[in-house]
């Protein structure tokens, strides 16, 4: 069954800066004390047993925030505290998020020694102007300096880029893309850059400045290009905006997009718990002071929990599983929560497949897959 | 029974905005009529939207005991009649109710084409007339120049014009005196005569039912009495006669010359008509009043709910809304595209602005306003006329043997600045110049226009070429032949009913190019593509193709995202409510109403 794997997200909230375009939950700070998040992540690692009880652990996520500004002392820490908790699987997965600067780089050995057993590097770009704009720290050689360290130390490494950005011609793209899959890796994840409410380039954008973004035509173009090289370097997109060479999946993210359970810890983390037999979506406190507090005051980090109804399950399941290329299964849909006159629709206008109980989104339905998801879940 | 010498009943004519509100503010307040707490300014406008718009809808009237300086105290009667052309019945019928007028001019802006309008009205009443010059303190005003303009546009006397500042109070007790010595008092009238009065207006009042203005002819009017309205024919017994001080105030009777209120326990505006004639119904006067016509709607529009199950609730809103506004019609319809909602006649555009205001604030109901229309003579070959208020019943034009349109004339007053330009904005919309003329710096336009050019936005237009200098009047001319045809807007091949409109022949390709273009903006793209065409029978005279949606999805979605993404679908579901579906398309309802504005 694919409900039955079971990944645990760390979340991390510090950043050195906060980048301009990010609406993550990220925090700067200067006094940032190890010991006490090493107790509070245990803390809530051993409520969470205590509740859930029995588990088979398939993946870990350190994300953030910057991950990579972690003691590699503190992930072990964690680590060590889930396998204490629970069993892990043959092929256990730990990813950690990191930012291609030389200080960090040079904990790579140390992370991997803690258990880490993948690596996914912030690159943004390949660019040193546009890096500048997307107010990261790192050059472009930086960047890929760390990324060579990266591959030296795990056998996974994975590269994330931003694209779509202001004033990228298809040209621009189409060779930094080209440099991008040159690096010999086997996960690329390449967003199109996003304008956030609550970030510098929202409130930019809103009072008219942050121009050159493109038009929705180009930003198709790019996204079509972007599938047309990624396909071409046998790196296809498994998810949206995740590329991998076959077999090399994030297999973490992939319980998000699949529906299935995962645990979250830390500050703003949420998760989707099964308790006998009911889903729980959890949340925590943003504030890393309040999270942090709140875990040693009440012995908990948790906001008020909601519980899901199948049918909420549903469309959230539906949302995520058509992001994947291998699509949704029919068969964990009640038979109301999809119109089903739209979806026939959709399917003979080619925005939708269907087969061996399946539904997903063909090449021209994945770019427009919000509309798609208004249509049939309306 | 007041003396008729010790009466004076009087109107104040102004352009908006030239301080007609202010004026009845200051005379209510330096007579002490109202206590100086209870002072707040349009004293006279109860509805919001009248104190929004600065307008006057319904007349109103207030009675004014003013101690002259001949030691004698006047009864002053001031009837504030409606100010905007849509209105012009209800004017006319207020201005025969008095014996004169003050003509308020701003002394820095001149004299309006509104001004004109109603000034000429008051000539038609036989009024006396006594111009004010108003805002005389201000560092642009110019009194002598605007004596002038009276005197050369108008043609009255203009050189004893009352010099004021309604703002500051500098010249109201020359008002006063100028009200008392140089208007007349009621021709004569007699108390024992059959009663005769005329209904100047009337209103709904939540506790008390419908309240009529009225002003006595002859006779008089007393609580117990029963009344005849004559062309009507409503009876009713009168609970109650008063005067406004401008607070209800019960008196005994009112005697001819004298201008009040009767409460008669009558449930419905609508049965009450402005201009009617009321008597006693034991002992009638011979004849009514000349000059009652029953009001006539000039403009049409469909309304319909934006959301179909509203329909009942605008029902109930428009039945309310008809009882209390006798010159608003309305009968159901059926569309297409809309669905069910009413086919609505207006005495002109602020009418139709007024009402519609009304149903979506007082009733809270999201309103599709169609494109508005006239009422179009078409003749048909078989020797019929039929008179088409709605351009989804042309019938088919094999039948048609000629239309006719309304036309009006139009007078337009602006700086010569901007002459060049309304002059080409009433060519564009098919014109014919009759009258220009100039008085100092500014020009007095007049044009015969059809109404339809009129109707969609050809004020906001005027307003915007000459920077709000320009002010405009219009009335009915007649109708008159041209060649005109109705064309369709078709949405992904199916036709859109509520988009039809009628349009002159050589217009019509200019127009629905600019139609097409504009719902191509108006229209967000769909997952397919959507030809947008205008089209003459089964003739296209303009296309233009929306691209399908090409990228909308979310670039990042991961465990923290899912609950996010969910609100964010159910946005995208609330908005999809203020779209209306037409075949496989969603149209905002906001596109009905850009669509039709014309930018040139």
């Amino acid at each position: 069954m694919e409900t039955d794997a079971f990944g645990i997200y760390v979340h991390w909230p510090f950043c050195q800066a906060k980048c301009p375009y990010c609406d993550f939950n990220s925090h700067v700070s200067s006094r940032i004390e190890p010991a006490d998040w090493a107790r509070a992540y245990r803390a809530e690692i051993a409520r969470a047993k205590d509740e859930l009880g029995e588990r088979r652990v398939d993946t870990v996520f350190f994300g953030g925030g910057t991950p990579s500004l972690m003691p590699a002392d503190l992930v072990a820490d964690v680590i060590e505290a889930i396998r204490a908790a629970w069993p892990v699987a043959n092929d256990f997965e730990v990813t950690l998020e990191a930012n291609p600067t030389s200080a960090e780089a040079g904990r790579f050995r140390g992370y991997r020694e803690a258990g880490v057993s993948r690596i996914s590097i912030g690159l943004q770009s390949l660019d040193d102007g546009h890096l500048k704009a997307l107010g990261r720290l790192h050059s472009a050689a930086e960047g890929v300096s760390a990324l060579w360290m990266a591959q030296s130390v795990f056998d996974r490494v994975s590269a994330d880029l931003i694209y779509a950005r202001q004033n990228q011609s298809l040209e621009d793209w189409r060779h930094e893309l080209g440099q991008a899959l040159a690096l010999g890796l086997d996960h690329l994840s390449l967003y199109q850059l996003t304008i956030e409410d609550g970030t510098a380039f929202g409130d930019r954008f809103r009072a008219g400045g942050l121009r050159g973004l493109p038009s929705e035509d180009l930003g198709a173009d790019l996204y079509d290009l972007t599938q047309e090289m990624t396909g071409a370097a046998e790196l296809p997109a498994y998810e949206i905006s995740n590329h991998a060479r076959a077999g090399a999946e994030c297999r973490h993210n992939l319980i998000y997009w699949r529906g299935q359970e995962y645990l979250g810890i830390g500050p703003g983390a949420h998760g989707r718990i099964r308790i006998d037999g009911q889903w729980f979506a959890t949340e925590t406190h943003r504030m890393p002071g309040a999270w942090l507090s709140a875990v040693e005051r009440d012995g908990s980090g948790e906001l008020p929990r909601t519980a899901l109804p199948p049918e909420e399950r549903a469309v959230e399941y539906a949302m995520m599983s058509l992001r994947l290329a291998e699509g949704t299964e029919l068969s964990r849909l009640p038979d109301q929560s999809l119109n089903q006159g739209k979806l026939a629709d959709l399917v003979s206008s080619g925005h939708l497949w269907e087969r061996d109980g399946r539904i997903g989104a063909t090449a021209t339905g994945r770019p427009v897959l919000n509309a798609v998801l208004a249509e049939i879940l309306a | 029974m007041t003396d008729l010498s010790r009466i004076r009943n009087f109107s104040i004519v102004a352009h908006i905005d030239h301080g007609k509100s202010t004026l009845a503010d200051r005379l209510i307040q330096l007579t002490g009529t109202v206590a100086e707490r209870d002072m707040k300014e349009q004293l006279l406008d109860a509805m919001d939207i009248e104190r929004e718009r600065g307008i006057t809808i319904k007349a109103n009237t207030v009675r004014i005991e003013y101690p002259a300086k001949d030691g004698r105290t006047y009864i002053l009667n001031l009837i504030d009649t409606p100010g905007h052309v849509d209105f012009g019945y209800e004017v006319s019928r207020s201005m025969r109710a008095v014996e004169g007028s003050l003509l308020v001019v701003d002394a820095s802006q001149g004299v309006e084409a509104q001004t004109l309008a109603n000034v000429y009205q008051a000539i038609e009443a036989d009024h006396e007339i006594v111009p004010v010059l108003n805002k005389v303190d201000l560092p642009a005003a110019e009194p002598d120049r605007v004596r002038e303009q009276i005197e050369d546009v108008i043609g009255i006397e203009a050189h004893d014009a009352v010099e004021i500042s309604a703002k500051t109070g500098q010249g109201i007790p020359d008002v006063l005196e100028a009200i008392v010595h140089r208007l007349p008092p009621p021709k004569s009238g007699d108390p024992d005569a059959p009663l005769k009065a005329m209904l100047v207006d009337s209103k709904y009042d939540q506790y008390l039912g419908v309240i009529c203005i009225v002003r006595i002819i002859d006779g008089t009017l007393k609580k117990g009495d029963r009344i005849r309205m004559m062309k009507t024919g409503g009876t009713y017994d009168v609970d109650d006669v008063g005067i406004y001080r401008p607070a209800m105030t019960p008196v005994d009777s009112l005697g001819p010359g004298e201008i009040g209120y009767l409460n008669a326990s009558i449930k419905q505006v609508r049965d009450t008509r402005v201009g009617d004639t009321i008597t006693h119904e034991r002992r009638p006067c011979a004849e009514a009043l000349p000059g009652f016509k029953p009001s006539v709607p000039v403009v049409f529009c469909g309304l319909f709910p934006v959301d179909a199950n509203d329909f009942e609730d605008l029902r109930d809103a428009i039945e309310k809304l008809a009882l209390n506004d006798a010159s608003f019609t309305y009968e159901m319809e059926t569309s297409a595209a809309l669905g069910f909602g009413f086919r609505c006649g207006f005495l002109g555009l602020l009418h139709l602005e007024v009402v519609r205001d009304r149903l979506e604030r007082e009733y809270d109901i999201d309103l599709i306003t169609t494109a508005p229309s006239v009422i179009y003579h078409v003749f048909l070959k078989d020797g019929e006329r039929m008179d088409l208020h709605n351009p989804a019943d042309m019938p088919d034009m094999t039948l048609v043997d000629h239309i006719e349109e309304p036309r009006i004339k139009a007078t337009i007053m602006v700086p010569d600045d901007y002459l060049g330009d309304v002059l080409k904005l009433c060519q564009d919309r098919r014109g014919i110049q009759m009258d220009l003329t100039y008085a100092g710096t500014r020009a007095m336009v007049v044009y015969d226009l059809p109404l339809n050019e009129v109707v969609f936005d050809f004020y906001d237009r005027l307003k915007s070429v000459t920077k709000g200098y320009a002010s405009f009047d219009y009335q009915m001319i007649g109708y008159r032949e041209d060649y005109l045809v109705k064309m369709s807007i078709l949405v992904n091949e199916e036709p859109v009913d509520a988009l039809s409109m009628m349009v002159h022949r050589d217009r019509a390709e200019g127009r629905g190019r600019m139609m097409v273009e504009k719902l191509k903006e108006l229209i967000p793209r769909h997952m397919f593509k959507i030809p947008i065409q205008a089209a003459i029978g089964g003739r296209v005279i303009a296309r233009e193709t929306l691209s399908a949606m090409r990228k909308d999805v979310t670039a990042k979605c991961y465990g923290g995202d899912a609950t996010r993404k969910k609100k964010l679908l159910e946005k995208q579901k609330a908005g999809k409510k203020k779209m209306r579906q037409f075949g496989k398309v969603e149209i905002p309802q906001s596109a009905f109403i850009s669509a039709l504005k014309m930018d040139s």
